[in-house]
């Protein structure tokens, strides 16, 4: 019966229930939405860097963290030096420029080192660099930028022409050959990165040892592992960065369940009065507006999670470069925060319910 | 001789607003016998209403002796006062005051929810539902049913647990003539079958003449 009178009190107050559903929702939305926005780009990242086909990644002893950008700081002889170890099948480097205004990257490499590590990248228009000043892009990329072969793109004030458009989903979203950015950002005969590839992949574990020896202070993962090393915790910032949206979110959530419900308990003054002078007790008006909340807070969620689904599809359909990964787990998450902060928020309405006077309720008007 | 359902003596209730002290009751004694029909009559503000109040257990006296069914309020805790509104009493206002969002079944539903009753006598409370005339409108929500019918609707929800002691505070108040004899029918009627103790407010001495069987008037906080 109880559970009767709480959906009738919803549904007697269509409005005020829809912007409190709503509130929740946009709540969940925005949760979903930025972890997603995260987890998007580091799993793309990790999926582009496991389909260079290397087993193993050396990078520079500087590079402060697993994921960060690895500034040129490695010998180019070092290719060399890896590619004649006798468990090593092959070995490339390359350099990486940060285009921060897109969140993504230019990658120099060279193609034909690349191409038989990584079998090959499959271009979809146009074929590989014919000229120093030629770029091979993505198919992601040529969409967002509304690029076609033959077409001009500018980079560090130079016009590049796009020779190639590529299918992603290996590496970077934007090649340009290696010499060429070495010469123009004063990196000649540096790498940022080398990849190398084993004759025999179960081998990884017994070369990594080899070349910390060799190597010793530098960055040595075995592709697995740098690739596990893709998550919000890894990166400096990102997981604080998304605690204070979440708390932002709850705070929303937090304020318009207390300001929905404390409305709606000043509304119901009297049904209150009615309800104590049948013997209802102050755990049983807690339960009916607790039991509301909670019901708001489910509906919110579900509302939150169709959101962030459209917000997927505008996010991707806006910027194609930008992946929103929407994993159910977090839909269990964010739906706790979520229920958590509208039950904060529902408390003290609650408990200003319960404690209400039965006379003077009765008598209000 | 049996016990006195309500046993008062000596009650005061003083209000406090702000720092003005309000003298609601000053000294009121009253028993009242398991199964009578009483009528308190008075002016406005002469504290019947406040009786009304203490005796359902909606507020704590300030000083006396108050017993109801053998339970002393004045030592009875905020939750033992509740748990009393669940089972020993039952109250019929003036202005019905009936849940607006509930059908009148529901209504009548949540009281028993409230008080925890699963085990109440179904055919009983079928026929004080067809006593009172409201079979056909139980599945209405109140702005759908006359004033008469709410009032009906309220005194099926007092005695849904069957409560010892129906208080009723000017039941007629808000009815037209018919309604108000048809409610008073209702009350009376239901006191001769049931058996409960019935005290009601009323301003008017007809109804209180109509179907009490005693009568006690009340004036500035006292009974005259």
């Amino acid at each position: 019966m109880v559970n009767r009178l709480v959906l009738q009190n919803l549904l007697h107050r269509p409005i005020r229930t829809l912007l409190s559903v709503v509130a929740v929702g946009v709540e969940i939305t925005l949760i979903l939405t930025v972890v997603g926005l995260s987890q998007g780009l580091l799993e793309e990242a990790s999926r582009r860097n496991r389909g260079v086909g290397a087993d193993i990644i050396v990078r520079p002893s500087t590079t402060q963290a697993a994921m960060g950008l690895s500034s040129a700081e490695l010998s180019e002889k070092l290719v060399e030096k890896f590619a004649s170890m006798p468990r090593v099948s092959m070995a490339t480097g390359t350099t990486v420029y940060m285009l921060t205004n897109y969140l993504t990257t230019i990658t120099g490499v060279d193609m034909d080192a690349f191409s038989r590590m990584s079998g090959g990248l499959k271009y979809l228009a146009g074929g590989p660099f014919e000229q120093p000043f030629d770029a091979v892009i993505d198919q992601v990329w040529a969409e967002q930028r509304k690029l076609q072969v033959g077409q001009s793109m500018e980079l560090w004030n130079r016009q590049f022409r796009v020779a190639g458009i590529v299918e992603p989903g290996k590496l970077s979203r934007i090649f340009i050959p290696l010499t060429t950015m070495q010469d123009l950002l004063g990196w000649r005969g540096k790498l940022g990165q080398i990849y190398i590839k084993l004759k025999n992949p179960d081998e990884t574990p017994a070369v990594i040892d080899e070349l910390k020896a060799l190597l010793p202070g530098y960055n040595i993962f075995s592709m697995a592992e740098f690739t596990s090393l893709f998550s919000i915790n890894n990166i400096a910032g990102l997981s604080t960065f998304i605690r204070v949206i979440i708390g932002l979110a709850v705070t929303i959530g937090f304020l318009v369940v207390m300001l929905s419900m404390y409305t709606a308990i000043l509304e119901r003054t009297r049904e209150i009065g009615i309800l104590k002078s049948l013997g209802a007790s102050q755990f049983y008006i807690i339960g009916i507006v607790i039991r509301e909340t909670f019901l708001l807070a489910l509906l919110g969620i579900g509302v939150g999670i169709l959101f962030s689904f459209g917000a997927q599809g505008i996010i991707q359909h806006r910027f194609p470069i930008l992946v929103v990964s929407l994993h159910r787990d977090w839909w269990f998450y964010a739906g706790l925060i979520a229920v958590g902060g509208a039950m904060l928020g529902a408390l003290y309405p609650a408990v200003r319910a319960a404690r209400q006077d039965p006379i003077a309720a009765l008598a209000y008007e | 001789m049996m016990p006195f359902i309500i046993d008062i003596a000596d009650l005061h209730k003083t209000y406090h607003l702000g720092r003005v002290r309000v003298p609601a009751l000053r000294g009121v004694s009253l028993t009242v016998e398991p199964g009578e029909f009483l009528a308190i009559v008075g002016p406005s503000g002469s504290g019947k209403s406040t009786l009304f109040h203490i005796i359902g257990g909606l507020t704590p006296p300030t000083s006396g002796h108050v017993r109801i069914d053998g339970l002393d309020l004045a030592e009875m805790s905020d939750a033992g006062r509740t748990r009393m509104r669940q089972r020993t009493v039952g109250f019929v206002f003036q202005k019905f005051n009936l849940l607006p969002t509930l059908t009148a079944a529901e209504n009548i539903g949540i009281a028993r929810d409230i008080a925890g009753n699963n085990d109440f006598d179904r055919l009983q409370f079928d026929n004080i539902i067809s006593l009172l005339g409201i079979g056909d409108r139980l599945h209405h929500k109140p702005f759908a049913l006359s004033g008469g019918e709410q009032q009906r609707v309220a005194i099926a929800r007092a005695l849904a647990n069957h409560p010892k002691i129906l208080l009723a505070d000017e039941p007629t108040g808000n009815l037209d003539t018919a309604n108000s004899q048809a409610v008073l029918d209702v009350l009376k009627d239901l006191n001769g079958r049931l058996g409960q103790t019935t005290l009601m407010i009323t301003h008017n001495p007809d109804a209180a003449d109509f179907c009490a069987h005693r009568i006690v008037h009340m004036k500035d906080g006292k009974i005259v």
